[in-house]
């Protein structure tokens, strides 16, 4: 168990929210598939926030400074606000698949084309 | 060296947690696999649970408790319902989930970015916590005594360190994005709105 383990796995999950956002036809695959990339790159920022070294501690490596040391958790508060915007994001993507399925009685977004000209 | 223990979990690799580690990302991968590939999508969305539930475990062996429990309130209990919802409401279950013209292209591309994304990760000189707490790489200095236990003393307890990171350093982007949850709420309410 390393940094490379994490971001590998990091990367595989990205990978695979990756095709299924772009190959799949149903809107809610690819929410889903949406919020496996998000997951995906919320384990990369913990990890690198784990193992690598801030660069506060970097230029001072005998500083006691809160403003510093608590730099080491700032992947947290990152993958807090991923989080955060996942979550709105699904929120309006759910809302946008339930009214295109009212009006157009699909939820295949290849089938969503009201708006080409 | 007995503080930089207590970072233990984590950094150590004991064998344990190495088990634990492989089958927890095995599983989540899986799982993710299944997401994609699952001709049902109602099972599809059962899978979605699968892999934020090893997500958490993953966050835990990251030592990230309190992101762990985040992520089964927000993601387990309520992205998963949420998508259920859909799922049922739309009635989409009977067409399964067949891909578009994009497949091949799609999986050519997702193959090199996880390619290119390996690469890079087993081939980046990381500048690892680890080694500054054991005393340096090279001629640059490991961490001080005082500033191990300080750094000891964040992962002891991360909750009071991620609100002080939220609440001050970071208090703007805060602010903002409970406006934008705000207006993502109004929005889904007026998209979904029987007129």
């Amino acid at each position: 168990m390393s940094l490379e383990n994490f971001l590998l796995v990091g990367a595989i999950l990205f990978s695979i929210g990756m095709y299924g956002a772009i190959s799949r036809r149903s809107a809610v695959v690819v929410l889903m598939s949406l919020e496996l990339m998000f997951t995906a790159v919320n384990i990369t920022a913990v990890a690198l926030s784990r193992y690598v070294l801030p660069a506060g501690l970097i230029f001072d490596p005998s500083t006691t400074s809160d403003l510093v040391t608590r730099s080491l958790l700032t992947g947290h508060v990152f993958a807090i606000f991923i989080i955060t915007v996942g979550a709105a994001e699904v929120a309006l993507g759910v809302a946008i698949v339930i009214t295109l399925y009212r009006n157009r009685e699909t939820v295949f977004v290849t089938d969503a084309n009201q708006m080409r000209h | 060296m007995g503080e930089a223990l207590n970072l233990g979990s984590g950094t150590e690799s004991t064998i344990v947690l190495d088990i634990a580690f492989w089958v927890i990302s095995v599983s989540t991968i899986i799982a993710g696999l299944a997401v994609v590939f699952m001709k049902d999508v109602f099972r599809a969305a059962l899978f979605l649970v699968v892999a934020f539930l090893g997500t958490a475990g993953l966050f835990v062996l990251l030592r990230a408790e309190f992101l762990a429990v985040v992520q089964v309130i927000i993601y387990v209990g309520a992205i998963s319902v949420l998508i259920l919802f859909a799922i049922l409401m739309t009635r989409d279950t009977e067409q399964g989930s067949p891909s578009n013209r994009l497949r091949y292209p799609a999986g050519g591309v997702a193959l090199l970015f996880m390619g290119a994304a390996i690469f890079v990760s087993f081939n980046s000189e990381w500048v690892l916590l680890t080694e500054f707490l054991q005393g340096g790489v090279g001629e640059t200095p490991g961490l001080s005594e005082a500033t191990v236990a300080k750094v000891n003393e964040v992962y002891a307890d991360t909750v009071p360190v991620i609100a002080s990171l939220l609440l001050r350093d970071y208090v703007l982007a805060f602010e903002v994005v409970s406006v934008l949850l705000l207006a993502a709420v109004i929005g889904a309410l007026a998209l979904v709105r029987e007129r």
